[in-house]
């Protein structure tokens, strides 16, 4: 299955992730964002961080949780891969995510993504498929 | 996208009205700048529609206004302009936008284009590496905790105070370089955290340094005043803002401020635009996280000011005083301010959002350095990197009108995406070369997501403010060579 698809916005990009259940879609979210920064093929799994987010609904916890990758990679500069999501609710999320730090010789960086914003922010669910659209300020 | 089929009624060649009818519940009506040949590209999208939006905010005044490079942007249009009053209304984060502080700095040299072209190729490399830039991008200097403080108080006195630059660049800076009020305990841990490393970075996206050459003079007594004389010399122009500091910022209060509004029974139609009123405990702390932010970008582009310096100093083997290199003025195009105007014949203390949108007061206005108090604020408008730009100075028009407010640049017209369809950054550099401007970028798809192509053609933008009154045309110049981050 697709993992996501780029949306087209006339400053800046947004994405639609897939998923057969919310970890999945949460999981593709994350993977589209930084498949934006970056071509991720040349990323490699040496370390992980465990990720908590925590918001008022679903579609918050979409901004909360990138959100909360893209302060690891300002502060930590890591660029993750591969995301487990462990635990997931409307309002919570726990989360293992795998990447390394930048390197800019080896991985072919694009353009930042400045943070995840609520504009026409939606998770949907139809017949057991799960859809993410989410707009970056980039 | 839906076209917007909104009314937009014509109020002379340049003005064009949203009226407060047009949904229950607006409490001002809208006003786009624009040509009627703008207005289709306009209409393409819904930004027209976020104007009305932001009609919504309470204690707004006056009309919701849009500039010429309005585009859609999160809850407040990009080049939007809304004012509300200090006593009861709202501030809102979306009105200033994740950059806090994103902005503009131009300087003005003694070197002629024929002795810069040849030397473009060594300056910009230079350059390149000299401020640290692109996706990542770490700076140069160490900051520690206390010294994150200071930069968030004393924003571009803290750099000159390290030794990047003078006093003198502060005079010819918006607020000095330092926004007032501003609280670093109001300012979350984690947005400093993502601050310390990126201090003095130009950063990625749309940022960039680009060295220019003046092409035309419309007003030379105002050109005078800047440092300019003639055609033919050149400038630099930065173009940054708070990094990932600013956008920790907003994420924060968009989302303290969306549990506030609940508290604070106010509804808005779009998250993006969460607000408080500006009184309230919340409205307060987001004013002082604001000003920090702005503050930590204006050392951003004081640091950047100095390095540059070095680089022109080292190519072209003379002192800085024989090179010039001063600056002309620095401005903030995402921002809130409070600011004293009058409305309806009363004065009234307002909070100013300007969200893409460049500050323009006029001569003699208090604010102004002595430099310019004959001739009006410097107001900084950057083309793409492919066109030109324009300098402008503020008018009474426009304090009378939009808050003493102009447009920002070209205003996009393609998504990021869709500029990098099928284009190559090697095609546009191509193209660029073809036309005498070098350009090196730090990330990859950075040149063919900002080709030319994906902007409004600047000269439109800036032509609507001249004859609308908002502003007037001073100069304008040409890139020669262009950093992108």
């Amino acid at each position: 299955m697709k993992r996501f698809d780029v949306v087209e916005h006339t400053a800046d990009t947004g994405i639609i992730a897939y998923g057969t259940d919310m970890p999945e879609a949460f999981a593709n979210a994350a993977y589209g964002m930084f498949s934006l920064m970056a071509d991720l093929r040349q990323v490699r799994e040496e370390t992980s961080r465990y990720v908590e987010a925590e918001a008022g609904d679903r579609e918050s916890l979409v901004v909360s949780w990138l959100n909360e990758l893209l302060y690891i990679f300002d502060v930590e500069r890591i660029i993750f891969r591969r995301f487990d999501v462990l635990e997931i609710t409307n309002t919570r999320l726990k989360a293992d995510a795998y990447g390394e730090k930048v390197d800019p010789s080896r991985h072919k960086l694009r353009g930042g993504v400045k943070a995840a914003t609520y504009h026409t922010l939606k998770v949907a669910e139809r017949r057991e498929r799960y859809s993410i659209r989410v707009i970056f300020d980039a | 996208m839906a076209r917007w089929e909104g009314p937009l009624k014509k109020i002379d060649d340049y003005r064009w009205e949203i009226p407060r009818e047009y949904r229950p519940g607006m409490r001002v009506p809208g006003l786009i700048y624009a040509s009627e040949d703008m207005l289709d590209s306009i209409r393409e999208e819904q930004a027209a529609e976020q104007v009305v939006n932001v009609a919504f905010l309470p204690g707004i005044v006056g009309h919701s206004l849009a500039m010429p490079d309005i585009h859609w942007g999160y809850g407040f249009p990009i080049g939007g302009v809304a004012a509300t009053r200090v006593e009861d209304g709202v501030v809102s984060p979306g009105g200033v936008g994740y950059d806090i502080n994103c902005g503009v700095r131009l300087l003005r040299t003694n070197l002629r284009e024929d002795e810069v072209r040849p030397k473009m190729e060594e300056l910009l490399s230079l350059l390149f590496t000299n401020v640290p830039s692109g996706l990542g991008s770490t700076g140069k200097i160490k900051v520690g905790k206390k010294e994150m403080d200071d930069i968030l108080t004393e924003g571009a006195r803290w750099a000159v105070k390290r030794g990047f630059g003078t006093e003198d660049d502060l005079e010819v800076t918006e607020e000095r370089g330092c926004l007032k009020g501003a609280d670093p305990d109001e300012v979350s841990v984690k947005a400093k955290e993502r601050g310390s490393p990126q201090s003095g970075t130009l950063g990625s996206g749309n940022h960039f340094l680009e060295v220019q050459v003046v092409g035309e003079i419309y007003d030379q007594p105002a050109a005078r005043a800047m440092g300019v004389d003639d055609v033919g010399q050149v400038l630099l122009l930065i173009h940054t803002g708070s990094r990932g500091l600013g956008h920790q910022v907003c994420d924060d209060y968009i989302r303290t401020l969306r549990e506030a509004m609940q508290r604070h029974a106010i509804e808005v139609p779009d998250r993006e635009l969460a607000c408080a009123p500006v009184k309230s405990a919340e409205g307060r702390s987001y004013l002082a996280a604001m000003a920090c932010a702005a503050n930590y970008a204006w050392a951003n582009r004081q640091c950047i000011t100095h390095w540059s310096r070095e680089c022109f100093v080292r190519v072209f083997g003379h002192s800085l005083r024989e090179i010039g290199l001063e600056v002309v003025y620095d401005v903030a195009h995402n921002i809130a301010k409070i600011e004293s105007y009058e409305v309806d014949g009363k004065k009234l203390s307002l909070c100013v959002h300007r969200k893409g949108a460049t500050r323009a007061f006029p001569a003699r206005h208090p604010s102004l350095p002595d430099r310019y108090k004959e001739v009006g604020q410097p107001v900084l408008i950057p083309g793409d990197m492919g066109r030109y730009s324009f300098v402008a100075v503020g008018t009474d028009r426009a304090v009378k009108e939009s808050f003493g407010s102009v447009c920002h640049g070209a205003g996009r017209r393609m998504s990021r995406h869709a500029a990098k369809r099928g284009v190559r950054d090697a095609d546009v550099a191509r193209d660029l070369a073809a036309k005498g401007i070098i350009a090196k970028a730090a990330s990859r798809g950075g040149l063919a997501e900002e080709a030319s192509e994906a902007y409004k053609d600047v000269a439109e933008v800036v032509e609507v403010c001249h004859q609308a009154g908002l502003c007037r045309k001073v100069l304008k110049a040409y890139p020669l060579g262009v950093v992108k981050g």
